[in-house]
C-alpha cells in the first residue's frame, strides 16, 4: 500500500490542475442531492470521495464527466483532457456475445496487430491477463473492476476517474486493486478521482479525501479528515477510532520536498484545510 | 414455382436479412417493448399515408420517427416510469390508428392485411421497397455499428469515451422505423416485434460474437420465412402467423441444443 503514498505530498500543491468544480448544486426532482459542493483533481494526485451511501458521491463524479448538468455551479474540465472512466457496474445484457477482447476494443479502436497488441499488454499490466478471450459476462467481479480500468488505461487517460472501483471485490483483493491504482498514479503522473465508502484502505491510498454528505462536509489530507468533527460525526465515534489506530502505522508524512518528517505536530494550514469546506 | 410465391419469398428474405441484425440490437438493448409500439403506431402511419395520399411507407415511417422522437423527450422528462409511457404510446397508437383506419372507408384499405400482414400480395413495388429500404438500413446499421454496440454495452461509458450517444440512438430508432414499415408487410403491425427478436433469440445460443449473432439471426429470419410459407401451403395457414410459428420453431431448436461458447483460458 505504501505506493500509493511515496511523493504525494510533494505533488499536491505542484500538478497542474486537471479538473475543478465550484458550487455545484444538484436536484433531482424534489430532493437536494448536492449543495454546494467543491473538488480540485491535480495531475499526480489521488483524491477519493468518501461518504454513506446515497450521500451523493456517484453523482458529483457524473457531473465532473459531463454526465450530469448541475443546477448551479460551474465545472472546469482542462481542454483537451483525455477521461478514463471506469463506472460502478457493467450490466451486460445476458443475450449479448462479448469477449473481454472485443470490449477492451470498443474503448480506444486501435485496429490490427499493434491494437490487439496492445489491448493484451495493458490488460496484462492490471493483471487481468488470463481473461482475454473470455465472454465478459463469465469472469469475476475482481476480474471485471480490472478489466474496465484496461479500457480506461488503453485512452491514455490524464484524468482516471473511477466509481466504487473495488465493489464486489474480496478485501485482499481491495488492497491489491487500490495498490494498482497507486501505482499507475505513479507511473502515469496521471490524476486519479475516485468514489469509495470503505474507509480503511482509502485513507491509505489517498492524498486528498472529501468527505461527502450532499455538501462537502470536510476535505483535506486523510490523517487531518480523520480527526475532523464533521467527520467522526458522519461515520460515527467507533468507526473513527479504529482509524485513530490504523493511522498510528503512519509514523511519517512528507515535506514539501518530499523529505520524510515527523507526524506531529500537525502543519496548521492542514487542520485549517479539513475543518472549513474550501480546501482551496 | 408461382410468381407470387417467389415474390414472397424475395420480399420476405429481404425484411429478414435487415430485421435480424437489427433485432439483435434491440434484444441486446432489451428494446422489445419499444419495438412494439412502433409497430402499433405504424397502424397510424398507413392511415396518415392514405388521407394525405403519399406513400403508405412514407406514412409509417414518419408515424414512427415521431413516436421515437416523443418518447425520447418524455423519458428525458422522467415523470413516468419507461414502461407505462410504453404502454400508453403502444396502444394509444393502435387505438388512434384502428379508428383512423375505419373512418377512411376505402375498399382499398384491408385492415387485416395491415394487423397480420399478406406477404402472399407482395408486389414488384413493395419488393423494390424491401430491397431500397433494406439497402439504405444495412448501410446506416454498417456505419453505426461500433458506436451503437459501444453505447448498448455502457452508455455512459461511451459517452465519457466520445460517443454521441443520443444521435446514434436516434439514428437507431428511425432505422427501426423504417424496418418496422417493411416487415408489415410481411407479419403485419401485431406481429413485427417477433420477426426483429425471435430469430435474434434463436442466435443467441449458437453465436460468439455480437456480429456472428447478427449474421446468424439473418439467416434465422429467412429460414423462418421459408419455413413459414411453406408450412402456409402445405397447411393453409395464414402466411405472417405461420412465418412467426416457424422462427418459434427455430428458437426451441436452439434453446435445447448445447451452447456453443468461446474457450475460457484456465488461470
Amino acid at each position: 500500500m505504501d505506493e500509493g503514498l511515496t511523493g504525494a505530498a510533494a505533488d499536491t500543491d505542484g500538478g497542474a490542475v486537471l479538473a475543478e468544480a465550484w458550487g455545484v448544486d444538484v436536484q433531482i426532482g424534489a430532493k437536494a442531492i448536492l449543495s454546494g459542493a467543491d473538488l480540485r483533481v491535480r495531475a499526480g494526485e489521488i483524491v477519493t470521495l468518501i461518504g454513506p451511501n446515497g450521500a451523493g458521491k456517484t453523482t458529483f463524479l457524473r457531473v465532473i464527466l459531463g454526465l450530469q448538468r448541475p443546477r448551479r455551479g460551474r465545472v472546469f474540465r482542462r481542454p483537451g483532457l483525455r477521461v478514463g472512466y471506469v463506472p460502478q457496474r457493467l450490466a451486460l445484457d445476458a443475450t449479448l456475445p462479448l469477449t473481454v477482447e472485443r470490449f477492451l476494443a470498443l474503448g480506444a479502436g486501435r485496429g490490427g496487430r499493434e491494437g490487439a497488441a496492445r489491448r493484451a499488454a495493458i490488460l496484462e499490466d492490471v493483471g487481468a491477463a488470463q481473461v482475454l478471450a473470455s465472454p465478459v459476462r463469465d469472469i469475476s467481479g475482481g476480474e471485471l473492476q480490472r478489466v474496465l480500468l484496461a479500457r480506461a488505461l488503453l485512452r491514455d487517460p490524464d484524468l482516471l476517474v473511477l466509481d466504487e472501483p473495488v465493489q464486489g471485490v474480496d478485501v485482499s483483493g481491495q488492497a491489491d486493486l487500490y495498490g494498482l491504482i497507486g501505482r499507475i498514479r505513479d507511473e502515469r503522473r496521471c490524476g486519479v478521482l475516485l468514489v469509495s465508502h470503505d474507509l480503511h484502505l482509502v485513507m491509505a491510498a489517498a492524498d486528498q479525501v472529501i468527505c461527502l454528505n450532499h455538501h462537502v462536509c470536510c476535505a483535506g489530507r486523510p490523517e487531518a479528515v480523520t480527526r475532523d468533527p464533521a467527520y467522526l460525526a458522519l461515520f460515527g465515534e467507533h468507526v473513527a477510532r479504529q482509524f485513530a489506530v490504523y493511522h498510528h502505522d503512519h509514523d511519517h508524512r512528507h515535506g514539501t520536498d518530499g523529505a520524510v518528517l515527523p507526524l506531529a505536530p500537525e502543519p496548521d494550514d492542514g487542520r485549517h484545510r479539513a475543518e472549513t469546506p474550501d480546501h482551496g | 414455382m408461382d410468381d407470387f410465391l417467389l415474390r414472397a419469398l424475395a420480399g420476405g428474405f429481404g425484411v429478414a436479412v435487415v430485421a435480424g441484425p437489427l433485432g439483435a440490437f434491440v434484444v441486446w438493448r432489451r428494446m422489445a417493448y419499444f419495438g412494439d409500439t412502433l409497430a402499433h403506431a405504424a397502424l397510424l402511419g398507413v392511415a396518415l399515408g392514405f388521407l394525405l395520399g403519399i406513400d403508405i411507407n412514407l406514412g409509417i415511417v414518419a408515424v414512427c420517427a415521431a413516436v421515437a422522437v416523443i418518447l425520447v423527450v418524455l423519458q428525458r422528462r422522467q415523470a413516468l416510469a419507461g414502461d407505462t409511457l410504453l404502454g400508453i404510446l403502444s396502444h394509444g397508437g393502435l387505438a388512434l390508428g384502428l379508428i383512423a383506419v375505419a373512418f377512411l372507408e376505402s375498399p382499398r384499405v384491408d385492415l387485416m392485411s395491415y394487423l397480420f400482414g399478406d406477404i402472399l400480395a407482395v408486389s414488384a413495388r413493395d419488393i423494390a421497397w424491401v430491397y431500397g429500404g433494406g439497402a439504405v438500413v444495412a448501410a446506416a446499421l454498417a456505419f453505426l455499428w461500433r458506436p451503437l454496440l459501444a453505447a448498448t454495452v455502457h452508455e455512459e461509458l461511451a459517452r465519457v469515451e466520445g460517443v454521441p450517444v443520443t444521435a446514434v440512438r436516434l439514428a437507431f430508432m428511425v432505422l427501426l422505423a423504417i424496418v418496422v414499415a417493411l416487415a408489415m408487410k410481411v407479419v403485419g403491425v401485431l406481429l413485427v416485434t417477433s420477426l426483429l427478436i425471435i430469430p435474434a433469440a434463436a442466435a443467441r445460443r449458437l453465436a460468439a460474437s455480437p456480429e456472428q449473432m447478427a449474421a446468424l439471426a439473418a439467416v434465422a429470419g429467412c429460414a423462418a420465412v421459408a419455413g413459414g410459407l411453406w408450412g402456409s401451403f402445405t397447411f393453409d395457414t395464414p402466411s405472417g402467423p405461420s412465418i412467426v410459428v416457424a422462427a418459434l420453431v427455430l428458437f426451441v431448436v436452439s434453446a435445447l441444443a448445447p451452447a456453443v461458447r468461446p474457450g475460457r483460458h484456465h488461470h
